[in-house]
């Protein structure tokens, strides 16, 4: 191959690629049979890290970025003037596995603009999937993009291949799609996520009558919304993303602060900052209802339609509910003492273990590693020193954050002097 | 007040394990394990060289089997590849623990041996999955794929087995630069090498040996990082702290040619 082509293309397709913020490797186990190329570890390994602190595990790119769609917060929109490239499937499939064997990657993420239509598109990234499995018996982690409008024909071969396949819904709500993606149906998302929901929940019940029924996409499926676009509240974000994590089954779905790409005077300037703050606590949040066992109304309701900036939703919740605390530590059940503000779930599973030996104090809890200029407000254990006390949540919250230092503090003030 | 008693070990793990075994059978009461390379300074010590004994070490291995589950005893062999000093003690009075303790109910996080062998594990098991992930293989002209490394802590015993799995349908050697020795698969088994060509001033394989094509693939991969970075997302400081600057001088992404 010519490799100054190739290497020019590799740009183009990695650079518009790179807006998907799924980098996941994990998920599968799948052992290397027979002497052949590759396998998938259960925990996914970060090979590199970008400057801006992503997780690069994946060669991430687009088949092509000609695209026949307009939607208006996509750099490879029709309207947009950039520079196209496709690549050819033998192309990506020697990409993939030169790299791999070098140990750069963990296996490919393949997207692609939509050229022609859904199902020709889908049928490439079909392709370079097969010939990866089949013909170089390669074992690593594949993910591909469900293209909107595929026939479910196709995405039933797709997930045959694939570790992982992911619908990126985007916009968070149907109004907002309609705003800036005239061309695409909000059934044309739906469409393929339920089919691969439906197949691998009957692949699953084949596999327990027949062993040997192959897997289908076995590191299930992920979406990825786009924030700050335009003007939904963090409420209608959650709500959305619990939607999907019960009704497909999702097992992830990605936030991803908007990053100005347009003139477009449908979305924000183009001198509006990524809410990058914004955008962590809202994935706190998603860890909160997949870990902590909270439930959306708890965290994001009509008083409360906006997550605080300044502290993490843990504590916010804490404040909002003084009736749970304080807890006390050498009696309080798992579910208790994960709602405590500055106790994550590792710090809780070393308490339970350590308080079988003994009542745990303060220099216990230090030792395990538990944030205490939080939690110390919240709880008691075995000492006569108690920091709980009946102090207003307003007070509370301003002697937390006088006494911590947080790594985002350089956005309070900036947003503070939004309002003054 | 009672002399310690020195007992001197090859730096194995095997021996220090034969230390161990010493402790029980000669019912030492305060028993200090040092490498017989550290120097011992201290004047009022009884000291003694242990020969390495694999039957006995293998005894006190299958001993602490019978006592505790797998990653338990893992987190043993991964404290001890630390290298920090003074960790043989730690491990003694951790697995003395063990030992006296007639039935295992789970670890006591509350105790500070305890608390400091899983977390020395923890640091350990980091960097052999730093490892698995910073790894660059550069191909040979003899279609070896060659990755030279420093870790913190000597984990390439830890590194085989994933490897091994993983590139199961070639052939290559990770050779650690800071201890002189490295690990080679030859597409049948895995083996210890010590290599003349390397050296703490020679640190990688040179270009002529490269095979083909290696040079584009390097290349390659170098545009495909520098494309997915984000300019308007730039954060240095989570950039290092995932990547630290120490790791840099064999990641091919982060060097110019």
């Amino acid at each position: 191959m010519s490799f100054d082509r190739i290497r020019e293309k590799l740009s183009i397709l990695a650079d518009a690629a790179k807006y998907d913020v799924s980098c996941a490797s994990s998920g599968v186990k799948r052992a290397n049979k027979e002497k052949s190329l590759g396998n998938t570890t259960a925990m996914g390994i970060c090979h590199s890290y970008t400057e801006d602190g992503r997780c690069v595990s994946l060669l991430k790119i687009l088949l092509t970025n000609h695209c026949i769609f307009d939607c208006a917060y996509c750099v490879t929109r029709k309207s947009n003037d950039i520079k196209r490239a496709a690549f050819k499937i033998q192309e990506v499939v020697d990409l993939t596995v030169s790299f791999y064997r070098r140990n750069y990657i963990e296996g490919l993420f393949l997207s692609s603009g939509i050229f022609k239509s859904s199902d020709y598109t889908m049928e490439r990234l079909i392709a370079v999937a097969k010939k990866l499995r089949l013909e170089e018996n390669f074992n690593g982690y594949i993910h591909l993009k469900s293209i909107p409008g595929t026939s479910d024909e196709l995405m039933r071969e797709a997930g045959l291949y694939a570790d992982r396949l992911s619908v990126n819904i985007e916009i968070p709500t149907v109004s907002g799609l309609k705003l800036l993606a005239p061309d695409k149906k909000h059934e044309d998302f739906i469409k393929p996520m339920n089919k691969v929901k439906n197949e691998i929940i009957q692949y699953k019940a084949e596999r327990k009558l027949l062993k040997n029924t192959p897997k289908y996409a076995p590191a299930g499926q992920s979406t990825q919304m786009i924030i700050g676009a335009t003007g939904e509240s963090d409420r209608d974000i959650m709500y959305s993303a619990t939607y999907y994590y019960k009704k497909f089954n999702m097992r992830r779905v990605y936030y991803s602060g908007y990053i100005p790409i347009s003139k477009d005077d449908r979305l924000p300037s183009i001198h509006t900052e990524v809410p990058i703050l914004r955008e962590n606590r809202l994935y706190q949040t998603d860890w909160l209802l997949r870990f902590y066992g909270f439930s959306i109304q708890e965290l994001l309701n009509d008083d409360h339609k906006n997550l605080d900036l300044d502290i993490d939703p843990k504590l916010s919740w804490a404040l909002r509910s003084p009736e749970t605390f304080p807890v006390d530590i050498n009696k309080a059940d798992k579910n208790l003492l994960a709602r405590v503000p500055g106790i994550g779930m590792q710090s809780v599973y070393k308490i339970i273990q350590a308080r079988k030996f003994r009542k745990l104090n303060w220099s216990h809890l230090k030792a395990i590693g538990i944030s205490l200029n939080r939690a110390k407000y919240f709880i008691t254990c075995d000492s006569k020193d108690s920091y709980h006390k009946d102090i207003s949540p307003t007070r509370l919250k301003n002697v937390i954050l006088r006494n911590s230092y947080s790594k985002h503090q350089k956005h309070f003030s900036n947003q503070l002097s939004l309002f003054s | 007040m009672a002399p310690h008693t020195i007992l001197q070990y090859d730096g194995s793990f095997d021996g220090f394990l034969s230390c161990v075994f010493m402790v029980y059978e000669q019912k030492i009461q305060l028993p200090l394990i040092q490498k017989q390379s550290e120097e011992n300074n201290q004047l009022f010590t009884i000291s003694e060289i242990v020969h390495t004994d694999k039957t006995k070490a293998k005894r006190v291995w299958d001993g602490l089997r019978k006592k505790v589950p797998k990653p338990q005893k893992r987190a043993i062999f991964k404290a001890f590849l630390s290298e920090i000093k003074g960790v043989e003690n730690t491990l003694l009075s951790y697995i003395q623990n063990i030992f006296d303790t007639s039935q295992n109910i789970g670890l006591d996080y509350s105790n500070k041996d305890i608390l400091k062998i899983s977390q020395v594990a923890k640091m350990v098991q980091r960097e052999k999955h730093r490892m698995e992930a910073f790894v660059r293989f550069k191909k040979t002209k003899d279609d070896y794929y060659v990755a030279t490394v420093e870790p913190d802590f000597n984990v390439l015993p830890l590194l085989i087995r994933h490897f091994k799995d993983r590139y199961a349908d070639q052939k290559w050697i990770i050779y650690d630069i800071k201890r002189g020795y490295g690990i080679c698969y030859n597409l049948i088994n895995i083996e210890f090498i010590t290599v003349d060509f390397f050296s703490k001033l020679r640190t990688t394989i040179e270009k002529d040996v490269y095979s083909a094509q290696e040079m584009d693939f390097q290349k390659l991969w170098k545009s495909y990082y520098d494309s997915v970075n984000i300019k308007s997302r730039k954060n240095s400081k989570l950039h290092i702290q995932h990547l630290p600057k120490r790791y840099w001088k064999y990641l091919i992404e982060k060097n110019e040619y």
